[in-house]
Formats: structure tokens, sequence, C-alpha cells
């Protein structure tokens, strides 16, 4: 048994343990940030985290954490809900996301978001994926946008299966295929950071270890914030791992670390499987 | 008593519960059907007297004398139009029957036939003017008591007092009918006739024409304005605002006012304080637009409640401005229940006549609008004012009016379906 409840570690918590901070230039970076729904009820209290340029972060900890939230306010997506104000200091390459020269539709290009359940617009596959290059003119004419789309489509391993039915719905997909299709969409506006929000949760084993596979290889190229609920899962593919707690990011760490020698006591007691 | 036989000895309760639900429901379905057919029923029935139309064979001589023109080779239209025509009718029927000389008998003859029958022959002429000075058998519009006789909707073991048809008429017409100079065809006129006093010139083509104007104006009005209003009320609008707040409850509000508030409403604005013509399409259109509005963006606001907010979110999230996915995602969406509400609230203004009171559009209008301008009418009120005359023939063009009335509400339902399901086809 524990030495002191949950209540009492809880109560204790300082400053995030570990290395939440990297040295040289990360592609992103949180600091101090408090995140409030309506005026009373605080979501997230005092993060400050970085992703390092070409790594996956994985943000795990038990549900209503503000993990979720967290990676909202990377693109602004949280800008949608009214009521939600967010303070503290979020920078993209070293420039402030929420400064008047950066537009969030201008930084949704560069922060591409993969969600929970797999939403691929009722179109077909090709106008799913070319949607965001002919929002942005990212093409000059339509061969470079089917370049674009079998480029994406590919990156996403989709393309072999879906080739000779670029017309067809993208909601006639398997659910692992459309989560696919989304990655895929996302791609194609070249973002700079991909953030998923529990991008397997609704798809089987099968699906799931094709998605983890893809994120292992689009690392290269990308930088990945991914939250999960499966610890295997964070395991599995990410460089690092954050843990949160009621709105509090407790540990950050190498994953090897977190899942073999915690440095705080919740954090052990969350992936020893006590609570959460 | 385990478990298994708890459950057992409710079932059957359960299952009778179900069964009996599915009756009423049956039941229910049933019983507006019938109706619903015996109304179609009923109304065709009553309406089919209305599409034909009975007429006379007569001998017209044309001669000068009779047309009162002078004899000349060529006519200009004017003097064709000046021209006597008032008694060649009576004249070819006193030929057929001269035992008649009894002044008020000569008028009960003259009544067979339409007092509108004049004006049609004037046009043949003008059409004609070779007939000037020949002698031509002509199908004469008969009138509407005679047709309503020839129909068999009179009886003729009725004593004469209570008959509209005397027993001198009934055995002309008899005697006419036997030498086969009585003939049923298709009434022309309904459709393409305004409005008149006797039925048997009277037609619908004024009211219809009057009715797609104000339709055409309240659709070009209230459509744009309803779904942008609903649109901007439910993307852009700050949420908890108490002016926001006021504007939802007064919207709500609006679609349950009686509607001819809004005819007082129409009166005192846009005929009394903008000076628009009284009677006319556009004040019609106006008014109606105003009353179809609530509905519009009331059902405009569920349709784009409904659209799932993931696809927002994954438009958001590839960098969609708001305005980019209402236009490319959220309106495409909702489109199939927007004309949907549309389409009742369409419905209900082609259905309605009270708020047309109170802007002189019950009037009675002889005269087909050209324009928007025009005095007109609408089918609805083209309908309350023929249930509302006397003659024995304006039964049937009431029913027919109802059967255009329906059939136009079809035609716009079905042009509604056909757009939802070209919206839904193309996702």
């Amino acid at each position: 048994m524990n030495d002191k409840s949950e209540v009492e570690l809880l109560q204790e918590l300082g400053d995030t343990v570990g290395k939440p901070t990297i040295e040289g230039n990360p592609r992103m970076s949180c600091r101090n940030v408090d995140v409030f729904y309506n005026k009373d009820s605080q979501a997230i209290f005092d993060v400050s985290v970085d992703l390092a340029k070409n790594e996956i972060l994985a943000m795990i900890g038990p549900s209503g954490c503000g993990k979720s939230t967290l990676l909202r306010c990377l693109n602004r997506m949280n800008d949608t809900i009214d009521d939600c104000v967010v303070k503290g200091e979020i920078k993209l390459d070293g420039e402030d996301i929420h400064s008047k020269s950066i537009d969030p539709v201008l930084l949704r290009s560069n922060v591409g978001m993969v969600f929970q359940k797999p939403n691929p617009f009722p179109k077909s596959i090709y106008d799913n994926v070319a949607y965001g290059p002919k929002l942005h003119g990212l093409t000059r004419n339509n061969a470079e946008l089917d370049d674009l789309v079998e480029e994406s489509l590919t990156k996403a391993g989709l393309w072999k299966e879906t080739k000779d039915r670029l017309n067809k719905p993208g909601t006639g997909l398997s659910g692992g295929q459309q989560q696919r299709l989304c990655i895929a969409r996302t791609m194609a506006v070249k973002p700079e950071v991909i953030l998923m929000d529990e991008p397997t949760s609704a798809l089987d084993p099968i699906a799931t270890a094709t998605i983890e596979e893809l994120m292992y290889e689009l690392k290269s190229s990308y930088t990945i914030a991914v939250v999960t609920h499966s610890m295997q899962q964070a395991a599995r593919i990410s460089d690092r791992t954050a843990y949160f707690h009621l709105g509090r990011l407790v540990e950050v760490n190498q994953t090897n670390t977190v899942f073999t020698n915690p440095e705080h006591e919740l954090t052990e007691n969350y992936i020893t499987g006590r609570f959460g | 008593m385990n478990n298994t036989d708890i459950v057992r000895s409710s079932l059957k309760k359960r299952y009778a519960k179900e069964k009996r639900f599915k009756a009423y429901g049956i039941l229910s379905i049933g019983l507006s059907l019938f109706f619903l057919l015996f109304l179609l029923f009923d109304i065709t029935h009553k309406a089919t007297p209305a599409f034909t139309q009975t007429y006379i064979n007569l001998d017209i001589d044309f001669s000068h004398k009779n047309l009162r023109l002078e004899e000349k080779s060529s006519y200009s239209e004017k003097e064709l139009f000046n021209a006597s025509y008032r008694k060649l009718t009576s004249k070819a029927l006193y030929q057929l029957f001269p035992e008649v000389k009894d002044r008020r008998e000569k008028k009960t003859l003259r009544k067979l036939v339409s007092s509108g029958a004049q004006y049609d022959l004037r046009d043949l002429v003008i059409a004609n003017p070779n007939y000037i000075g020949t002698k031509q058998s002509i199908w004469i519009l008969a009138d509407d008591d005679v047709d309503t006789f020839a129909k068999d909707l009179i009886d003729r073991n009725l004593p004469e007092v209570q008959r509209r048809v005397k027993d001198n008429q009934i055995a002309w017409i008899d005697h006419l009918q036997a030498q086969g100079k009585i003939q049923k065809e298709l009434n022309t006129k309904f459709l393409t006739q305004g409005d008149s006093r006797e039925p048997e010139q009277a037609g619908i083509w004024g009211a219809l024409k009057g009715s797609l104007y104000v339709m055409l104006l309240t659709l070009i009005l209230s459509f744009p304005i309803g779904v942008a209003a609903a649109v901007y009320l439910e993307e852009f609008a700050p949420k908890n605002n108490w002016f926001v707040d006021l504007i939802e409850v007064n919207i709500n509000n609006l679609a349950a006012v009686p509607s001819i508030v809004f005819g007082i409403l129409g009166l005192a604005v846009y005929i009394n304080l903008f000076g628009v013509p009284r009677s006319a399409p556009l004040v019609g259109g106006l008014v109606l637009s105003l009353m179809t509005l609530p509905t519009i963006i009331i059902a405009t606001r569920a349709a784009l409640k409904s659209v799932p907010p993931s696809i927002r979110e994954a438009a958001l999230g590839v960098g969609a401005s708001k305005m980019q996915v209402i236009t490319h995602h959220v309106l495409p969406l909702a489109m199939p229940g927007i004309l949907t509400g549309s389409i009742i609230g369409m419905a209900q203004a082609l259905g309605e006549s009270a708020p047309l009171l109170m802007i002189g559009m019950v009037a009675f209008v002889a005269d087909i609008p050209q324009g928007f301008l025009d005095p007109s009418t609408v089918l609805p009120v083209q309908i309350f004012i023929w249930a509302d005359s006397p003659e024995r023939a304006f039964i049937a063009l009431t029913s027919a009016a109802i059967v255009v009335l329906l059939i136009f509400l079809f035609l716009m339902n079905l042009l509604a379906i056909i757009l939802r399901k070209k919206f839904e086809t193309r996702w």
C-alpha cells in the first residue's frame, strides 16, 4: 500500500518533475499555461512543456486530467469554444501563437490535428485530401494537386487501397482507413506539427497497429504530440511521455524512464494501475 | 419462483403493450388516410363539372345591319371593337324559336346563352373579319344555369319556383338537345381567364398568376434573409448575450403570431408609410415574407445545429476559416433540413388569406396581373370569393380552384424534394 493518499500527494504537488523543457530550439514550447472553462473552472494549472523537433510526445493521464485541453491549445482549437480562456505563453518556432501577427487559420495550417473519432468529410476520398491544399492554394494546377493527393495518401499508407476508388465517398472506408484518410488530409497541408487526440481509441487492434507504424514513420518529418489512454501505446511509440493529473503536469521524462522508473509517486500509481 | 418465471410472467403483458401501441399507430394512420382520400375524392368529384362547359350551336347572322357597320372593304380593329354584338345571339335564338312572342318570354329565351357571349363574338369577328356579311354556325357559350342543368345538377322534377331554370327554358333546351345543338366542351376559360361575376366566364388564371408572383417574391426575400439570419445567430452571434437571447425569444414568438397581425403590420408599414400600391403582389409578397421568415430561421437553425461538430473541427483543423467551414461544409450538410423548413413556410404562405385581407388582396379583380404592381388576388382568396358566391355553378369552380391550389402545392413540394435529393446524393 501507499504511504500517502492521492489527496495528500496532490496537495504536495509542486513543479513538474523530470525534464519538461529541452535544451536547444524546441518546435513548440508552453510556459505557465493556464486554461479556464467558464470563469470558475480551471482545466489546466501552470503547465510548461517543450516539444522537440521530430519527436513524439505522448500525453497520458486519467480522464479529465487536461491532456486533450492542452493539445487543443497548441493549434488554438479552443478558440472555437465560448468562455474558454488560455493564459500563458505558447510558442511555435519561437513565435507566440497568440500574437496578433499569427492568424489562427495560418497556425492551423502549420499545426495539423487528427481527432479521436475519424471524421472524414462526407465527400470523395480525393476531395478529402485535396480540401486543405485547395483552401490554401498550395498547388498551381490539377496535376500538382493530383501528385500531392497521391503523396499524402502514400505517406498515410492508404494509396494502394484507395487509388482505384478515389471518387468514392471517404465515409465508406473502414474505421482504420478513415483515420488514415484523416491523417493524409492533415499531411496534405504540409504542417510542421501534428496533434493527435486519441487517434486509435475508436479502432481495433490491427488498425491501431497500422496507425502506430505510420506515426513512427512520420516522426522523421513531423513533430507529433499524441494524447492516448493506452499506456502500452505510449510506451511503444513515444520518445518522451508527459503524465497529467487533474490539470497539472506531474512528470515529463524519457518514455523508458517513465515506464520503468517514474520519479513521481502519482505517475507510478497510474502506470502500475492503482487508479485511472 | 425464480427470476426466469418472473420475467416470463411479465412477458405477455409487455408484448400486449407493444401490440396495443402498434394498433393505435395503424389506426391513426388509417384514419388520417381515410380522411385524406375522402377529401380528395370529394373535391375532385365536385370539381369535375367545372372542367367542361356547355355550348349551344346557333346560326349567327354577321350582317352589316346587325353589327351596325358601314359596308366597306376593310375595317380597323377599333371599328370592329366598337361594332354592336349585343343582339347577335338574341336574333339567332328568336329565329330558332319563332313561336316566342311574349316580351317576358323573349327575355328568358335570351338568357339561355352567357351574357359574355357578345365579347366572345367580338373577339371572333376581330380574328376573322371575313365573317362580316355572312351567316355562320357557331358554338356559343351557354348560361351557367343552362350549363348546370345540362350537367344534371338541377332536378327537373322540382316545382318551377324552386328551380333556376324555368319550364319553358327546359323545353327549349330539350328541343336544342334533340337537334344536337347542345354539347359539352373542355373548359378552356377556367385556366386562361381572370375572375368574373358570371361563373361560365370565370377563370383561375388571374389568381394563379397572382399567387405565382407572391410566392416568387416571398421565396426571393425570405429564403436568403432567413438563412443569413439563422447562420449569423447560430454561428457568429455571441452566446450568453442578453440581446441575442432577446432576439431569439422574439423570433420564436413571431412564428406563433396570428397571421392577420402581419397583415396589419404590412398595411401600416408598407402601404401607409412607404406607399406601396395596395392589392399588388409586391405588398403581398412583402407581408408573407415577414410571416415566413421566423419559420425559415427556426428550421435553418435546427438544421445547422444538427451538423456534427466533428465536421466543423475537421475543417478548422486543416485551416479553414469560419466562413469557409460554414459555406463548404455546414451549409451543404444542413441544406436538406433548410429546404424542408423553407417549403413548410412557403406552403403556409401559399395557403394564407388572412394577412392579405388587410392589404387589399381580397378585392374582385377581373384583370390578369401583368407584373408585381398590378392589382391581383391569390388562390386561397379566390377560393373564398367563389365559395361565397350564390350561383350554383360556383360550387364546382370552388372545388376546381382547390384542385389547382393543391396541384400548385404538390409541385412546390416536388421541387423541394428534388432539390433535397440532389443535395443528399452529392455527399
